[in-house]
């Protein structure tokens, strides 16, 4: 099961933030600077792991993936194999750079409900669902197209329509 | 009209990026904001509003479970980009104790029976993040319903649902389970994965419920080429095995059979933890396993070092062999600049049986083992060793290791450890007892230096000890006769701390007849005997060649014949007259004054004070003394003798007198102390005429030592400065700056007796400076009058 997924850039501002068991606001707060000063303090080419009992409670790991100036992070349990995770944080990135073209970490700050619908395809509840980026961006599309359509609807405001039927 | 100007989440978030106002007086001016749209009757202000909320809840960590109700209006809204607002709002802030929850429940089954697939997908995700057992139980149909879907993408997502929904209200197994089995059979590999993903989960939680289904998941092994659900597949079997040990046998093949063939290193790491963990019984399996961990060990990518040597931690303790075989690449992965690494590789040889690793092994790989081992423990004053009580036995175990021979570090961190860390010192008493007590070590030169720490442990936190008695007897023992003199000496001092302490702890006991303070209670008896028992062990030793042994020796022997006749006389500590309880009280205010660590700085930090000339020319020296320096320079002076300097001051004495009277040598019975030493120097030194064949004299002949002695051994070492540094675990007393962390001493002695050395040197010279000072002073002055 997947405990976590979270997006922070290098200064510690996180970028999106998903917890798939329930946490306060402020418990949430706490987590991500807690994960955040983990990862600050590890230098480059070592391993992508953590064991982070001391955050997430018993038989929790961790694995980031740096690129740029973003933090890829997933909070997993036992249940999950450590490299699959790491192939699963390079299929969420290549995903993004498929919608976003070049992906960088504007588009991520810019696009927030885009970034949680791909994620939503990926992970469901915990379950990793979908790990072809391919299918994943098809449900994206499809989504987006759905929202674009449903959002169409009402371009003049009820307020004016409703003056004008008088 | 007010959709129009209303603030969207894009412009928020532009907003927030372009502000010059303060972080928080945004967030607190976008609140209030959000707070009056969302009370508008228009859902499309409302969802924008509840939009912008969750952002800032996620991101910011703004509580917004307020807006609960809100969410559940925006949910209702027939338009799919509020439901998607709607429904993240309610999967991010609902938990179980909000009190709207029920109210979702209808709006929750229509979008399941929507015939949208992305309003059922939207449904599912919110059951299987917030589900409660009484929205499992009411949703339970709709979710069988949607297992059976023509759509895989809805049936995917229904199968992921199924865990909430079985965690939350089991009744719901025996409705569903059987279209979940269904899906097993499927030939989709999306919702076969998502099958799987949900049965290892069902596994870890209950083995024996899914043990029925091994058959199948045996052909999903066997013909499944998607690694997901291979892993998957594999994780299922480990926790299978487990309660089922022949099922072993059978997938011990086909597991062999994937390590082989693929590629994936995902796969083949997990292939090798399954073995190791559940199928360590089957040896060519366990075999190839190993093979695959070595690979992963020499890999340059740290990842995989890091899982090669987890997995091998897990496959340690029931097969050695396959860490020896790595010994190598264990070795270096202690020294690897990865942290990750590293400790996972300390754990892996501390978890391990050591002596048997090592027994097994060439003396060179032990010895290199125990150093990597004792670096990485004492770095930064022992940083990661939580348990010293552990880490004080394990030093004792190092020192039985056949061919051990890293003497001096496992001396020095036990002398070490001892001074910084107040609560570990019980054991390392005991550990040193043991050590002391045992005469094998005796006889082995490279254990030497691990028994002098060990008796010099002894000796200062007595206190400690459970049976001084046995320890005073191990401390004398005749086989004590192996052991360099430098070391027998450090012995004898032990010997006279015991004596103190247990003199005290007996005086004070006679003092107050009601119950002593102390653990070790003496009556007149024992402490006599113990007092017999030092002196036949000390005794033969007051006529040793070594100048220090002999001192302590006689220093001992005369400290009991005092302290015999007060014994005798059963005085107590009150009593002003009796001489041994005055010095005895005062010995062990000595001792009791603590030792702490000294930083390598130490001596810089002490100020000169003023009128302290150290860096004038010494060449005035010269000038007073020239005539007496001369010869000793001639001389080489050893630098391990300790007294040399105050040898030499006797030498010019020597010469002096030498040169005012007769030139004759007086006869061997002389009882100057002038003479004796000439005699002294005349078997250390030998030059030619000094050929005194009778110089080897009898112990009568040699001046009594104490007065030479004493200037240098009984000066108490000031602790120049201590920190004491925080820690939940026991204290371990760090020293600011400077603080010491070599690896191998050059030298044998212990540090503490090197500085008393150098201190007493400078306020020699200190003195002699001062001298010359005055002297001129009065010079100067008598110019003047």
């Amino acid at each position: 099961m997947i405990k976590a997924v979270m997006m922070m850039n290098t200064q510690g501002k996180p970028r999106l933030a998903k917890f798939y068991d329930f946490f306060t606001v402020e418990k949430q707060q706490e987590l991500i600077r807690g994960v955040f000063s983990v990862l600050c303090s590890r230098p480059e080419n070592i391993s992508n792991f953590l064991e982070i009992d001391s955050l997430f409670g018993p038989d929790s790991w961790l694995v980031y993936k740096h690129y740029a100036t973003l933090y890829f992070v997933l909070v997993f349990d036992g249940s999950e194999n450590e490299l699959a995770m790491l192939d699963l944080i390079q299929v969420l990135v290549e995903t993004l750079d498929k919608c976003f073209s070049n992906v960088c970490e504007l588009d991520i700050v810019f696009n927030y409900s885009k970034m949680h619908t791909v994620l939503d395809e990926i992970v469901f509840g915990g379950q990793v669902l979908e790990t072809s980026s391919t299918e994943v961006m098809k449900a994206v599309e499809d989504i987006s197209k759905l929202e674009a359509a449903s959002n169409a609807v009402s371009l003049v405001p009820k307020s004016v329509s409703r003056w004008r039927g008088r | 009209m007010d959709n129009m100007f209303q603030r969207s989440l894009e412009d928020l978030i532009k907003g927030f990026r372009l502000q010059l106002l303060g972080e928080s007086s945004f967030i607190s001016r976008a609140l209030e904001e959000i707070r009056r749209e969302i009370k508008a009757t228009d859902l499309s202000t409302k969802s924008t509003a509840l939009h912008k909320l969750s952002y800032l809840a996620a991101i910011h960590g703004v509580d917004m479970s307020w807006a609960a109700f809100h969410a559940v209006e925006v949910v209702s809204s027939s338009r799919f980009h509020h439901k998607r607002i709607g429904y993240q709002a309610i999967t991010q802030s609902f938990h179980d104790q909000t009190s709207v929850l029920l109210l979702i429940t209808n709006q929750l089954r229509k979008d399941l029976n929507s015939v949208n697939e992305y309003e059922v997908s939207l449904g599912l995700e919110c059951l299987s993040r917030i589900g409660t057992h009484d929205l499992a139980r009411d949703l339970s149909p709709e979710v069988f319903t949607l297992l059976g879907s023509s759509k895989s993408f809805v049936r995917k997502k229904a199968t992921g649902v199924v865990l909430r929904v079985f965690d939350k209200y089991p009744d719901a197994v025996k409705v569903c389970f059987k279209r979940l089995v269904e899906n097993l059979e499927t030939s989709d590999p999306q919702i076969l994965s998502a099958v799987v993903g949900v049965f290892c989960e069902l596994a870890s939680k209950d083995p024996s419920s899914c043990l029925p289904l091994a058959p199948e998941f045996f052909k999903i092994l066997i013909e499944s080429r998607n690694n997901w659900v291979l892993i998957k597949v594999l994780k299922i079997f480990a926790k299978l095995a487990s309660v089922e040990p022949r099922l072993g046998k059978k997938v011990a093949e086909p597991i062999c059979e994937h390590m082989k063939r693929t590629v994936a290193k995902s796969l083949v790491f997990e292939c090798v933890r399954t073995v190791v963990s559940s199928l360590s019984d089957h040896e060519a399996a366990v075999k190839l396993a190993v093979a695959k961990i070595g690979e992963f060990l020499v890999e340059d990518d740290p990842n995989l070092k890091y899982l090669g040597l987890h997995a091998l931690s897990i496959a340690a303790p029931k097969h050695l062999w396959a860490v020896l075989e790595n010994k190598e690449a264990v070795v270096k992965a202690l020294s690897d600049e990865d942290p990750n690494v590293k400790l996972e590789a300390l754990h892996l040889l501390m978890a391990m049986d050591s002596y048997e690793l090592c027994a097994k092994s060439d003396p060179l790989f032990c010895n290199e083992i125990i150093i990597s081992v004792l670096s990485v423990c004492s770095r930064n004053a022992y940083e990661i060793i939580v348990d010293f009580n552990w880490y004080v036995s394990l030093l004792g175990e190092m020192t039985r290791i056949p061919n051990c021979q890293r003497g001096e570090e496992i001396e020095h961190q036990l002398i070490d450890i001892g001074m910084r860390v107040g609560d570990a010192r019980p054991q390392l008493v005991r550990v040193s007892w043991a050590l002391l007590i045992d005469p094998a070590m005796l006889g082995n030169l490279f254990l030497h230096p691990i028994l002098s720490a060990a008796s010099w442990v002894s000796g200062e936190y007595v206190e400690f000890a459970k049976n001084p008695y046995e320890l005073v007897e191990a401390l004398v023992q005749p086989r004590t006769d192996l052991l360099p003199p430098y070391i027998r000496a450090i012995y004898i001092h032990s010997v006279f701390k015991v004596l103190v302490f247990c003199l005290g702890s007996y005086f004070s006991a006679q003092e107050s007849s009601s119950g002593s303070s102390s653990t070790v209670a003496f009556t007149y008896e024992s402490i006599l005997n113990l007092v017999n028992v030092i002196e036949i062990g000390v005794w033969p030793l007051s006529g040793a060649y070594d100048v220090e042994v002999q001192e302590r020796a006689k220093n001992v022997l005369g400290f009991i014949g005092m302290a015999k006749q007060d014994i005798a006389k059963k005085v107590n500590l009150q009593d002003n007259e009796a001489e041994a309880c005055r010095v005895t009280a005062f010995m062990e205010d000595v001792f009791s004054e603590e030792l702490g660590p000294i930083s390598a700085n130490a001596q810089e930090k002490v100020f000169v004070p003023d009128g302290l000339e150290l860096e004038e020319n010494l060449g005035d020296l010269e000038e007073i003394c020239g005539k007496f320096l001369k010869p000793v320079e001639s001389d080489s002076v050893p630098c391990a003798d300790k007294i040399s300097f105050s040898v030499s001051n006797l030498r010019i004495r020597d010469q002096q007198e030498a040169s005012s009277s007769s030139t004759s040598l007086p006869p061997k019975a002389s009882s100057s102390l002038l003479a004796e030493h000439r005699k002294r120097h005349g078997m250390y030194y030998l030059t030619s005429e000094k050929n005194d064949p009778d110089s080897n004299g009898t112990p009568n002949d040699y001046p009594p030592a104490n007065d030479l002695a004493s200037e240098i051994l009984l000066d108490p070492l000031d602790p120049k400065r201590k920190a004491k540094h925080r820690k939940s675990r026991p204290v371990v007393v760090k020293l600011d700056e400077g603080d010491e962390s070599r690896i191998i001493t050059s030298q044998a002695k212990t540090k503490q007796e090197s500085v008393t050395d150098d201190e007493s040197l400078s306020r020699a010279i200190q003195s002699a400076l001062l001298v010359n000072k005055k002297g001129k002073e009065r010079e100067a002055k008598g110019i003047q009058i």
